[in-house]
């Protein structure tokens, strides 16, 4: 339960791809940095909302998961990289026959995992493959 | 001034199971499928519940029409499975289409009427100027006790749909209700399946109900079923709204377009909404659709809808009900069970 | 700065410790480095260990104040600090310890590290080591350890052709080497097949890719070179001490199968010592996962940049090769402890600069180099040592 505020915290950035943008070096973060590493101290920075397209630059498919996801293995983990640059770690649905490397992906909302019986469901995004999917 | 659906959108998970299979698991007659007249129904992935059908319906609406999220001044959304018994569906569906924060919210539940009670609470609000947009949504999960005949037909999926008063897809000409105490179908607090009362869900329930209200909104609006060029019942099967639209002198062609419960099974308070939803994919401009929902326990809402000019130009820009039927996944009895945590570990 | 020497080391066998505790490993492998380094507890005035997550695994922090109590040395009072950078704890250890005699704060310095991994389910294990990524940006998706790796394999795989039997050859010779080494948790030679049909853990790496859940422990006692052999015949003395941090998630980093941590630790280390990597004689690097040996000689420069999947399978990196890797067996064989891996590493440097390490000799081996990760690469270590 004491995950309840650190998610709470990150709502906006789970749900939807919510990150940052330096003005000053034009580069788009997420996760959301508060810093920029380009710029450090003379950055600016603002939030930036993430269409959430991008390309899996690579996977892996876990079969031996921590307690919190053992019932969802096996499922596929991948960095992806969205199209203004930033990269980020997720789930993408399909068959591990399916994803590959350069596959082009987007959002959905789902259940990432939830605490137990009596818990909290935390949701947020994963990612689909762009082909095949409605 | 007139208020009505100013966009809508649906959503059905990939994942099918046919009929048979369920059949064949509990070794029941062959031809249950055709019995029904339900084929095969939706299942919702390991991680999708009424919550995420929701949101994707939603989003899907909001795209459909280009809509501000920050218009919307009231979330409601009726559903049977809400994830939480205590703790609203409609907050996480509010911070994920990304409202703004100044508006109501409330789950609703009506078995498998609270998406179009929910449209009446938008309509309310609107047609008295209190908000600028409302959000009605009907979403499920719903389950089927393994071996219940339920089982055949409890499927997954939802609607939503933005009520407002400008740039109306479809126009609300009227809407009629009519509501009893008539336990036909229940669930109590903490039971994983409903309980129902088999033959008595049919002529006392799901008839006498959708007769009333369609009658009463013929009545009130003086008009007969042939001045409807569509219709949309409530389709817990495939059976019960082809027969209630024959007594009520409704057409099959009237109701086809609508007619997705062969395919999908009884998306619950999703079900009527993805009807019309359906046929709201296929009308034109000036068409009128006759809806009657039914919630068991028990009620039905009926409406009178006329088909306006925007929906030509935001038809195309979200997801139709049958681009859903497309690029679909069948999963045996075993796999089924797992992704509807009928297996309890 | 004064140059600094390891004077004494000590090590636990590895494995899974069912009878002995956390403090019980600290007290065998403190004895063992005090008795190898001829010290006596009067005479110590600093001690640094490396621990990773005691508060997970055994639910005691202050491992700091417990291992100098455990090690007798409560009533002297002797700073004792405890530090933490998830696998690379143990090297930070060294390198803090390092630091202390180099300045002339300290002069004779125990650094050591500990984990008690097995009193808790492999689920409670797993995910204490997954907080050694990113918790909010990555484990909260469901990555674990072991799928960060699995993810670096297969670009690496894409990019440089490396093989799964590539793969499989690092853990045939670690495997090799453990069966050499009394201390190693593994003892059984395998074969590529027998790695290639073990379960998946996170595709493509498999169990036999990875390093097992394990106890133990390691110290090793530090001196500044000029008082060193006033303990030791065979003092063994430290070239070069450095560190590099990264982005804590992988995803963020500049090239998915680089470790710029270890680029940057590895470069500062070499200048340090005004060495190159040919003139390394043997090398113990983080082999947490097989790709992770292969990722880290090139990083190292022992070899280009995506030959590292060959250099097992033609035994570049085998005993009597160009650069032997991992004599000890490696985290894959002779088992990670997360806490203990870097001080176990500098423990087989010490062996085998002294030419003490018996089957697994590296003849004349003179100048080792012991390379230890935290995280996927978030903190690297690399220290230089020779005799």
């Amino acid at each position: 339960m004491s995950t309840v505020p650190r998610f709470w915290r990150h709502i906006p950035q789970r749900y939807n791809l919510v990150g940052t943008h330096c003005e000053k070096c034009d580069e788009y973060y997420y996760p959301p940095r508060t810093i920029c590493p380009n710029c450090r101290r003379n950055a600016k920075m603002e939030d930036h909302k993430f269409d959430g397209e991008g390309t899996v630059v690579t996977f892996t498919t876990i079969y031996n998961a921590t307690d919190d996801f053992k019932r969802q293995t096996p499922y596929n983990l991948a960095i992806i990289e969205l199209l203004e640059g930033p990269r980020l770690t997720g789930q993408v649905i399909c068959s591990p026959e399916v994803i590959e490397i350069g596959m082009r992906v987007k959002p959905v909302f789902r259940i990432l995992w939830k605490e137990g019986e009596r818990g909290i469901i935390y949701y947020g995004t994963k990612f689909v493959p762009t082909e095949g999917w409605v | 001034m007139p208020v009505g659906i100013v966009s809508y959108g649906v959503y059905i998970p990939r994942y099918r199971i046919k009929a048979e299979e369920i059949a064949r698991v509990w070794g029941e007659r062959e031809d249950m499928a055709q019995s029904l007249n339900v084929f095969e129904k939706s299942v919702p992935d390991f991680d999708e519940d009424a919550v995420t059908i929701a949101v994707e319906a939603a989003r899907n609406a909001l795209k459909r029409a280009s809509i501000d999220p920050a218009r919307i001044g009231a979330i409601y959304v009726g559903s049977e499975s809400h994830p939480y018994a205590v703790k609203p569906t409609g907050t996480i569906v509010g911070e994920a289409i990304g409202v703004d924060h100044q508006l109501t919210a409330a789950d609703l539940e009506f078995a498998c009427k609270a998406g179009t009670a929910a449209i009446q609470a938008c309509l309310g609000l609107v047609s008295a100027g209190m908000i600028d947009l409302g959000l009605a949504m009907g979403t499920d999960t719903s389950q089927g006790a393994p071996g219940d005949a339920l089982e055949y037909t409890a499927a997954a999926g939802g609607a939503a749909y933005l009520i407002g008063r400008e740039d109306l897809a479809a126009e609300i000409e009227g809407f009629y209700s009519f509501t009893t105490d008539t336990p036909d179908f229940w669930r109590r607090e903490g039971m994983p399946y409903p309980e129902h009362g088999g033959r008595f869900t049919g002529v006392p329930g799901y008839f006498k109900h959708v007769t009333s209200a369609t009658r009463g909104l013929l009545k009130k609006m003086k008009t007969i079923p042939e001045d409807y060029d569509y219709a949309v019942f409530h389709q817990p099967n495939g059976k019960f709204p082809r027969r209630v639209a024959k007594s009520l002198g409704f057409s099959a062609d009237q109701i086809e377009p609508g007619l997705v419960v062969p395919w999908i099974g009884n998306t619950y308070s999703g079900s009527s909404l993805i009807g019309l939803a359906a046929t709201l994919d296929v009308a034109k401009p000036g068409d009128r659709i006759f809806l009657a929902s039914f919630g068991s326990g028990a009620g039905s809402d009926a409406f009178s809808i006329r088909v306006g000019d925007a929906i030509e130009d935001i038809r195309n820009r979200a997801p139709r009900v049958r681009d859903y039927f497309e690029n679909v996944q069948y999963l045996d009895y075993a796999v089924y069970a797992k992704h509807k945590g009928k297996l309890r570990l | 700065m004064r140059s600094v020497s390891i004077i004494g080391a000590g090590c636990t066998k590895f494995g899974e410790r069912w009878d002995d505790s956390l403090r019980d490993l600290v007290v065998e492998t403190g004895i063992m480095a005090l008795e190898d380094a001829n010290v006596s507890g009067d005479e110590i005035d600093g001690l640094y260990v490396g621990n990773m997550s005691g508060g997970r695994f055994v639910e005691q922090e202050h491992i700091g104040a417990l291992i100098s109590d455990c090690a007798g040395l409560s009533r002297l009072h002797v700073p004792s600090t405890r530090v933490e950078a998830a696998c690379a704890s143990g090297g930070i250890a060294l390198r803090q310890s390092v630091l202390a005699v180099a300045s002339g704060y300290s002069d004779v310095v125990i650094a050591a590290g500990v984990e008690k991994m097995t009193d808790v389910t492999g689920g409670v294990a797993a995910d204490a080591l997954a907080a050694a990524a990113d918790r909010e940006w990555e484990c909260f998706f469901g990555a674990t350890f072991p799928a960060l790796y699995a993810m670096i394999a297969r670009l690496h795989m894409h990019r440089y052709g490396t093989t799964r039997e590539e793969l499989a050859e690092v853990a045939v010779k670690n495997h090799h080497n453990g069966s050499m080494n009394p201390i190693s948790q593994y003892q059984m030679e395998i074969t590529v097949d027998k790695v290639l049909r073990s379960p998946l853990v996170a595709d493509p790496l498999r169990v036999l890719d990875c390093s097992p859940i394990t106890d133990g422990a390691a110290a090793v006692v530090l001196a500044p070179t000029d008082l060193a052999h006033k303990y030791s015949d065979a003092p063994i003395n430290i070239l070069a001490a450095a560190q590099a941090s990264d982005t804590l998630a992988l995803h963020d980093r500049r090239d998915i199968t680089t470790l710029d941590a270890t680029v940057s630790a590895a470069r500062k280390a070499f200048g340090m010592a005004r060495l190159e990597p040919e003139d390394i004689d043997l090398a113990e690097v983080h082999d947490a996962f097989t790709i992770g040996e292969i990722v880290a000689i090139e990083d190292l420069g022992f070899v280009e940049k995506g030959e590292g999947g060959r250099a097992a399978g033609e035994g570049i990196t085998a005993i009597g090769g160009k650069i032997p890797i991992n004599t000890s067996g490696g985290l894959k064989a002779c088992g990670h402890p997360v806490g203990a891996t870097g001080i176990k590493q500098a423990y087989e440097m010490v062996l085998q600069l002294r030419g003490e390490a018996g089957k697994r000799q590296v003849q004349g081996a003179e100048v080792g180099l012991a390379h230890n990760v935290g995280g996927c690469g978030g903190t690297a270590l690399v220290h230089i040592m020779s005799r």
